[in-house]
Formats: structure tokens, C-alpha cells, sequence
């Protein structure tokens, strides 16, 4: 296999944008990516893009050459990965793997989503889908409602606490307020988000992520071609991508998501680093005890650990090894099948050392961990600077 | 085929869910749950009656439209 690098980033701001439809998103995600680079479309000789659910929110389908086309891109291969709120990863996993074995040289990923045009329940029917529609969703399951069962669980076997889930909603709206492109920049106190209103118990709305629209793209070249292009270059040093079982009570124990353990294990023996070493990561904390259980998972913390790492701080901005700068799921947005694309971004950025305000103070080695459903895709992505 | 009835369990975990999705907005809040049975396997399971916590003993009461219902053990 071939090294690979990432020689172009690009985003659009996640929100709520009436005025903007899943196409336009992706075009300008992808346009800003290229001009990163300095490519031109007609370098590009695949495209992946990671969308979860366009034809239920939008009535769109056959989504990569439609949003390809509009870019520029026509004539090569254009494949749509969905693998729920980790189709944006899942997209990257794909077009890495292309590229490292040497398949296609330049290939360009999108990662889009455009949420905001249904009411919150008819949103909240579409995402179900990525749970077992035949037994949980049925029997009147949400996500919020699945992650509200993860969480009594783990607060029950481990002693979790609603603060410590605080904690994370907390620091997570604290750095997106640092971040131009994050949908909600509000500040808000441990106080208010306990105070929220209950969505599934133990859950309030301020554990929970948001409904956005966004979009990220990513352009990928082997290693040693990585000079070609404008763009600082970091490399892909580790990925893997994994399942799991779709329904959560065909689980034995629902604390901790296998799919994302074998995939950080697999992720870095492949780049070669021990979970300890890692500075600094994007994790998906689609509610904020996905975080905690993410810290878990990913071998920062033995399990249990998470709610009190959060809560001293380890975390945050200044903390040991900052976790979601650029303010996660929570506050930055959760565009789903951007978010992946997004995350990845959002490392590479910071290993660029262009983050800004919200630059993280180790730079050198990051990792970002996407989720797809309540644990039935992992994708772990490691980068590190080229040197 | 008609289902079977599932006797009796315990509580895994719960939840009480008050953002119902569109198909079960009048029912909201509803408790929700994954049911241990005592005869094996585990399912998610809509609770009638008291709320229940992990750990409580639940007897099945009733499918409706294919769902389990299960109880508070007397």
C-alpha cells in the first residue's frame, strides 16, 4: 500500500440555511477543497461522497454525480457511501483506500447533508432508519431515546453522572464559540444544561447534538505526489473502518461500542502509535455521553473513566489532549453525512496549525472518530505532520 | 402467526421518551425499554402502568401492533 496524504481541505459553515439546497453545500465544499489544493476539477479521477439520507430529507437521489457534476467532475467514477452519521468517514475510508491501493491518484471526498427543511419530528423519523426499524424504532425508538438507554446504563454500571455529561455540552459550545464555521456560538453554564428540557430521560436538549445543514470535502493524493498540490500536505497514518451489530439489544453490553475499539486498535497499529500518544481529537459526540464513551473506546481513558476525565478538564481547550475543538457534534453541528468529512477536516486543520483561535497547543498527531447509528459503524481516521 | 407471549424478565435499561419521532407523537412521554427475559435473549420493550428502573422484575402484558408491552411485576 501507498502512503497517503490529504493535500486539500474545505468547508461551508454548518447551520441552518434556508436559502441553500444539498447540491449547492457540496459544490462549495468541494470548489473551496480544490482551490486549497490548486487542482482543477479535471484532475480529479474519482469521487466519493457521504451523504446519509438526501432522497428522505431532500427527494434527491443518485446524489455523486449530481453534486459531481455541478463541480466540474464528470466522465469518473462518482459513488455514494451511506453508512448513517458515518457516511461522511465511511466516503474517506473509501477513497484512502483507493488511492493506497493505487487505483486512482486523485480523489476528491464530499461529505453533505441538508436537515433543516423537515419539522424536528419528521427528522427524527429519518434518522431512525439507521436503527432496527423491525424492533427499538418500532416500539417507538429515537436516537435521542437509544443513547438515553446507553446512558442509564452506563451511569448505573459505572457511576456516571449527569454533570459529567454536562461537562462535555459545556465545553464543546465553549469552543465553538472560537470557531467561525460552528452552527450554535452561544456560550452556556453547567446550570442551564442540566435545566433543559428532557428529550428521553436522562437526556435534555442540551445533550443532544444539532439538526444542521454543512458540508466538507477532502482531496487525497499518494504521498509523493503531495508537492504538486498548493495545499500543505498530512498524512493518512492510520484508518479502519468497522461493524457491529445495527439493534441494540442484540448487545451484551451497550457501555461501550465494539465497532469503535477495534477500529481505534486497528487504526493505530496501522499508524504505528499506542492510543496514549495521541494529542488531540474530533470525536463524535452526537450526544454528549458518545463522548464519554468515545474516550473510553479509543483507549484515553479505562472504561468508566470518561465522565470524570471530562470533568477535571483533561478535555478542553488548554486541557492534556483536548477533545473536540472545534466544538463536535454538540455546538459545531451535525450535518450527518458531513460530519465525518467535517471531523477530518477540522484534524487536518489543526495539524496545519491554522485553527485559529481554537488551535490546539500539540499539533503533530490527531484522530478523529466517526459513528454511524448507535455503534454499527466505526470509522477511526489517525493523521499526523509531514515532516 | 400469532406472538408468543414472553413471561417474565428484567430491566437492562430505560428510558422515558419525551421528543417522540412523528408515528408516536400522541403517545409521548412513554417509557421504553430492553427487557432480560427469563426464558433468554433480550428485546425493547414499551412499558404500561409504574415506571420502571434497572433492575425490576417485568411480566408481559400485551403486543400492540407487533410491539411488546410488559409491566411492573407485581
Amino acid at each position: 500500500m501507498r502512503a497517503v496524504a490529504i493535500v486539500g481541505l474545505g468547508k461551508t459553515p454548518f447551520g441552518a440555511f434556508q436559502d441553500r439546497d444539498l447540491r449547492s453545500l457540496g459544490v462549495e465544499a468541494g470548489r473551496k477543497c480544490l482551490e486549497d489544493a490548486g487542482a482543477a476539477p479535471s484532475q480529479v479521477e474519482a469521487f466519493y461522497l457521504g451523504n446519509f439520507a438526501g432522497p428522505s430529507f431532500a427527494g434527491q437521489n443518485h446524489l455523486a454525480p449530481y453534486v459531481a457534476g455541478a463541480m466540474g467532475i464528470e466522465g469518473v467514477p462518482a459513488t455514494r457511501c451511506e453508512a448513517a452519521c458515518a457516511s461522511g468517514g465511511s466516503a474517506f475510508f473509501h477513497a484512502y483506500s483507493s488511492v493506497a491501493a493505487g487505483l486512482y491518484d486523485v480523489v476528491l471526498v464530499t461529505g453533505v447533508e441538508k436537515m433543516t427543511s423537515q419539522s424536528t419530528p419528521r427528522v427524527s423519523e429519518i434518522l431512525a432508519g439507521a436503527g432496527d426499524m423491525a424492533g427499538e424504532i418500532k416500539a417507538g425508538g429515537t436516537f435521542a431515546a437509544l443513547f438515553a438507554m446507553i446512558a442509564r446504563r452506563h451511569m448505573h454500571q459505572y457511576g456516571t453522572t449527569r454533570e459529567q455529561m454536562a461537562a462535555v455540552a459545556v465545553k464543546n459550545h465553549a469552543n465553538a464559540f472560537k470557531n467561525p464555521y460552528a452552527h450554535m456560538r452561544k456560550l452556556i453554564t453547567l446550570e442551564q444544561a442540566l435545566a433543559g428540557k428532557p428529550i428521553a430521560e436522562p437526556l435534555t436538549i442540551y445533550d443532544c447534538s444539532l439538526i444542521s445543514d454543512g458540508a466538507a470535502s477532502l482531496l487525497l493524493a499518494p504521498l509523493d505526489r503531495a508537492s504538486e498540490f498548493a495545499g500543505q500536505p498530512v498524512l493518512v497514518a492510520g484508518i479502519a473502518q468497522t461493524s457491529g451489530p445495527v439493534a441494540l439489544d442484540r448487545r451484551e453490553d451497550i457501555t461501550t461500542f465494539t465497532a469503535v475499539r477495534t477500529a481505534a486498535q486497528k487504526a493505530c497499529r496501522m499508524a504505528g502509535v499506542g492510543a496514549p500518544e495521541i494529542q488531540f481529537a474530533e470525536v463524535h459526540d452526537c450526544f454528549t455521553i458518545a463522548e464519554i464513551m468515545a474516550l473510553e473506546d479509543l483507549g484515553f481513558v479505562g472504561p468508566g473513566e470518561g465522565g470524570p476525565y471530562v470533568q477535571q478538564g483533561a478535555t478542553a481547550l488548554g486541557g492534556e489532549r483536548p477533545v473536540n475543538a472545534s466544538g463536535g457534534l454538540k455546538a459545531k453541528g451535525h450535518p450527518v453525512g458531513a460530519t465525518g468529512a467535517a471531523q477530518i477536516c477540522d484534524v487536518a486543520e489543526q495539524i496545519r496549525g491554522a485553527a485559529g483561535d481554537r488551535q490546539v497547543r500539540n499539533h503533530d498527531l490527531g484522530l478523529a472518530q466517526n459513528l454511524g447509528g448507535s455503534g454499527a459503524t466505526a470509522v477511526v481516521t489517525i493523521l499526523r505532520a509531514v515532516r | 402467526m400469532t406472538p408468543q407471549p414472553l413471561g417474565s424478565g428484567k430491566i437492562y435499561t430505560e428510558t422515558v421518551v419525551w421528543s417522540a419521532p412523528e408515528a408516536h407523537l400522541k403517545e409521548a412521554p412513554y417509557q421504553m425499554a430492553i427487557v432480560v427475559l427469563s426464558a433468554g435473549g433480550r428485546l425493547t420493550a414499551r412499558i404500561l402502568g409504574d415506571r420502571v428502573q434497572i433492575g425490576d422484575a417485568v411480566t408481559f402484558a400485551e403486543y400492540r401492533d407487533g410491539v411488546p408491552f410488559f409491566r411492573k411485576a407485581a
